[in-house]
């Protein structure tokens, strides 16, 4: 019986795991953003900081950069006001239909923003919107009343498909946020508008900052909207004037170079935003949270009652059942720039969508290259949450470092990092194969799979595991035995977090395609740049249905796993 | 036969602290044996480093004879590999399996033939009187019932020692003093030897034939319940069992006055023949053990609280608080009078050493 493991060997599977896990931070995410400030800061081995500078000072990148902050800017602003509105009106008024509301304002988080801006392009554009021409033709108006390929309407469009971010993160805290705290402000005199401002708000504000800077983030970096809206008219934020650069050149290394530079920034703002959000977090981290049973207090709204309800329900007709109807529409018509009559209708285009080499290759890609990398992703982010959340082992931090990184980094970084790394420098070349595309969008999701997984995990008391390391299983068996059937849930939703994104990724893959390895996404955004709107549009509306068959699935499926788990 | 456990200069460090210091203990087989002291003294430390799920930094530990860690030979045996049973202050029930498959996991995991399983897991279920929840899935029980599903899981793989780590500390008062006798009882059917930590004296004196006072990594004394609550080693352990009074006293042609009390008359009592004139003494006392008497030392009443049976005082000789508790038929004396007080099994002590806490 001494079959003791001696402790001079040092080599366990803790060790292992630790190794391996580094090893794939380092290969995915690691090497891509040392190879991206080696291109910016170093020319022919020599640091360059002269050759920065230019690059800045040129008059196209410094508008691209100004731009980016502007859009940032507007999109957070607008997102956190009607966020916070809408999530307080649902969780803390008697709004009536509050769970049908609940329930469609989730429905612009499923919404890819770009095929959004493509329907709002098609109503709102100055010379041939459907709206702006019906405005025109009724109030006999010599030009168009409303110009959506501006820096404002890309910031509204962008704050109807971001603000989800602020409204989830406010509702949750605000669903379970302990009641006896507003209680007992009204047990001491407080009118309910006073408890509102002076207790329930800032007790949020963690929440709300958290979301905000979330969908400052997502906007700074963001290629879908200002590629659609503002492209045409000369308006440049950082992804797309980075985009520009290397398909105007052909993908040359000066191009990359000036890539990098601006990628560099991107890189940079995204670490101060995620720093200052870890600050906020932990400075208000307030035990807000309480057990089941609440139910909060609630503001009469009396006479605003049917008003506000009306209010939310043309918001939601305006921004998620207009875009999604038009696009559809759009998809049938015989040709773009038709009215929508009876007899200008067809299903062609729809039946094209699977016909053409094109589009079949592209949906294909996109549906295999997803489930691939949420598969990967979330495999790789339970061994990695693992050894980050549960093992002691000596160099963690080097894990902890890494596991970062993923953050902070946008989908154009990504990109342009894959394309330095794997086009053959270290001996692999990926460039205009599928793989590449998968290297790139493990980078992007490897941080919603730690994610996810870490907060399963940490709901797993190490008691559990010691209990079973006592009845005299191994670490493996607990593992297999305890941990990951509890930690299931987390890995379900870790797949889907990853799945669902991947299926209409732009950003990275615009970047990355090569002849045959375009994805949904990147073939939507080539037909529509290419004037096939009709077309685009029909693979948009499939797109669209593809991606709430799936929402809906998961729904189904987390609610089923919840469901079995509470009637354990 | 050889010892359930030996521990040999167990030390443990985290960081810059000796969360344990050279502790060596002997526990037999068959022995119902506490680890107590206040949160932070190293008891757990020392339960998980016998359950292995610590290392020694220093020292050896061996269980029935055989190595089982040694800082000196670089030998470690993991936990799954000690067949030691252990409860958890947390229950660490398996949420996501039924009653019986979290007491059946250990036996499946030993690859026992099934008709083997089914048996003891049964014979565990039976003796935790859980037979009827079997089926059912531990959130849906009590927190007395998951505590007994974490009893019944250790009890069927048949340990030659049970680890209980604060197994009662998350349940209410009375079904603690319910489980006490539980988990008595299981350990005379079955014969473990029990190794039980807890900061609950009162828990420790009831279930243990023996026990060990811990202070900061430091063993304060090991001994029985009776040993350890008459005769303690220090002013710590005193402090630590059971209320307890300190008052500060001087000596004076052959009579102990209090400290501040002087006007009050002489103390009763001998004085110890080894006291230090250069040291300042405080006499200790239970409550329970002061007498109110028709002569003594005189005490004002402060407070006078009835706990039930018995009733609690707080008295004052000069400007010296102290506790006294009688039963309510001894308890003559009114709130604002004057009584006499005889002391009994007095201790001495230096004024500057250490007590566990304010009393």
């Amino acid at each position: 019986m001494s079959k003791a493991v001696k402790v001079q060997k040092k080599f366990g599977m803790a060790e292992v795991a630790l190794i391996f896990s580094i090893a794939i931070l380092v290969v995915v995410v690691a090497v891509p953003v040392i190879m991206i400030f080696l291109t910016a800061f170093f020319k022919d081995g020599h640091f360059n900081l002269a050759g920065v500078v230019e690059v800045l000072k040129q008059k196209d990148t410094y508008l691209a950069l100004k731009n980016s902050l502007i859009i940032a800017f507007g999109v957070t602003l607008f997102s956190t006001i009607i966020g916070v509105f809408f999530a307080w009106l649902l969780a803390r008024t008697d709004i009536p239909c509050k769970k049908a509301l609940n329930a469609m304002f989730m429905v612009p988080f499923m919404l890819p923003s770009f095929i959004c801006a493509m329907a709002w392009k098609v109503l709102l554009s100055p010379r041939s919107g459907y709206i702006n021409k019906m405005l025109m033709a009724m109030f006999h108006l010599d030009s168009a009343p409303i110009d959506i390929m501006t820096m404002g309407g890309i910031i509204a469009i962008e704050t109807m498909y971001l603000f989800p971010f602020v409204f989830l993160q406010v509702s949750g805290a605000l669903e379970r946020m302990d009641p006896t705290l507003e209680e007992s402000a009204r047990i001491s005199g407080a009118s309910l508008w006073t408890i509102t401002r002076k207790i329930t708000l800032p007790l949020v504000m963690p929440s709300i900052v958290a979301g905000a800077l979330l969908v400052c983030l997502y906007s700074l970096a963001h290629f879908g909207v200002p590629s659609i809206l503002g492209v045409e008219k000369g308006i440049y934020n950082i992804p797309t004037k980075i985009y520009e650069r290397i398909y105007a050149s052909g993908g040359s290394y000066e191009a990359i170079r000036v890539g990098t530079i601006l990628a560099t920034i991107l890189v940079i703002c995204a670490t101060l935003i995620l720093k200052l959000q870890n600050v906020v977090l932990k400075k208000g981290r307030f035990q807000i949270i309480a057990g089941k049973s609440m139910r909060p207090v609630v503001l009469k709204l009396r006479g605003m009652r049917w008003p506000l309800f009306i209010i939310c329900v043309v918001y939601l007709l305006l921004t998620v059942v207009m875009p999604t109807v038009t696009i559809f529409l759009i998809g049938g018509l015989k040709t773009y720039g038709l009215s929508f009559l009876p007899k200008n209708m067809t299903f062609a285009n729809y039946a094209e969508v699977f016909q053409m080499k094109m589009t079949r290759s592209a949906i294909w890609n996109s549906v295999y290259l997803s489930t691939l990398t949420a598969f990967v992703t979330m495999l790789a982010g339970v061994m990695i949450s693992y050894v980050i959340v549960k093992m002691k082992v000596k160099g963690k931090f080097i894990l902890e470092f890494l596991g970062v990184l993923p953050y902070s980094l946008p989908g154009t970084v990504i990109a342009l990092g894959c394309i330095l790394t794997w086009s053959g420098k270290f001996g692999i070349n990926l460039y205009n194969t599928a793989g590449i595309i998968f290297v790139a969008y493990i980078a992007r999701y490897m941080a919603f799979s730690i994610k996810s997984n870490s907060a399963a995990l940490e709901q797993v008391s190490d008691s559990l595991e010691e209990a079973s390391r006592s009845c005299g299983a191994t670490h493996w068996q607990t593992l297999t035995h305890i941990v990951v059937p509890l930690i299931r849930p987390g890995m379900i939703n870790a797949f889907f977090l990853i799945f669902l994104p991947a299926l209409r990724e732009l950003t990275t893959s615009v970047l990355l395609y090569g002849p045959t390895t375009r994805t949904i996404g990147v073939a939507i955004y080539a037909l529509n740049e290419d004037g096939e709107t009709v077309r685009a549009a029909a693979l948009a509306g499939i797109a669209l249905i593809i991606i709430f068959i799936g929402e809906t699935f998961i729904k189904g499926l987390l609610a089923r796993l919840d469901k079995t788990k509470r009637s354990a | 036969m050889s010892a359930a456990l030996e521990l040999k200069d167990v030390t443990k460090i985290f960081g810059s602290v000796k969360a344990v210091n050279k502790l060596n203990l002997t526990i037999e087989q068959g022995e119902c044996f506490s680890f107590l002291g206040p949160s932070g003294c190293g008891k757990t430390t020392t339960l998980r480093m016998i359950a292995g799920f610590e290392n020694l930094d220093e020292g050896e530990l061996y269980s029935g004879g055989k190595l089982f860690s040694s800082s000196y030979k670089h030998y470690y045996l993991p936990p799954e590999k000690r067949d030691f049973g252990m409860v958890f202050q947390a229950f660490a029930v398996w949420p996501h399996m039924t009653v019986y498959d979290n007491v059946a996991f250990p036996l499946k995991i030993k690859k026992l033939p099934k008709n083997e399983i089914a048996e003891r897991t049964e014979m565990a279920l039976k003796a935790t009187s859980l037979t009827k929840e079997a089926e059912m899935f531990p959130q849906k029980l009590s927190g007395g019932q998951q505590q007994r599903i974490a009893l019944a899981r250790a009890v069927a793989i048949n340990p030659k020692v049970m680890l209980l780590d604060e197994p009662l500390s998350n349940l209410d008062p009375h079904l603690r003093e319910e489980m006490r006798f539980e988990i008595k009882a299981l350990q005379d059917k079955f014969g473990f030897t029990v190794i039980y930590v807890t900061h609950d004296q009162a828990e420790a004196m009831a279930l243990s034939d023996r026990m060990l006072v811990m202070k900061e990594g430091v063993v304060q004394q090991v001994g029985g319940p009776l040993d350890i609550y008459n005769d303690p080693a220090n002013k710590f352990v005193f402090s630590f069992i059971g209320l307890s009074d300190f008052i500060p006293v001087k000596v004076k042609n052959g009579q102990i006055f209090v400290d501040g009390g002087e006007e009050c008359g002489p103390v009763n009592g001998d004085i110890p023949k080894n006291l230090d004139p250069s040291i300042e003494y405080d006499i200790a006392c239970r409550p329970s053990e002061i007498d109110f008497a028709p002569d003594g030392v005189r005490a004002q009443v402060v407070r006078r609280t009835y706990l039930g049976d018995i009733v609690d005082y707080l008295l004052k000789i000069g400007n010296v608080e102290l506790r006294v508790q009688k039963p309510r038929r001894h308890s003559t004396a009114q709130l604002g009078e004057t009584c006499h007080l005889r002391f009994n099994r007095l201790l001495w002590y230096d004024r500057k050493e250490e007590t566990a806490s304010k009393t």
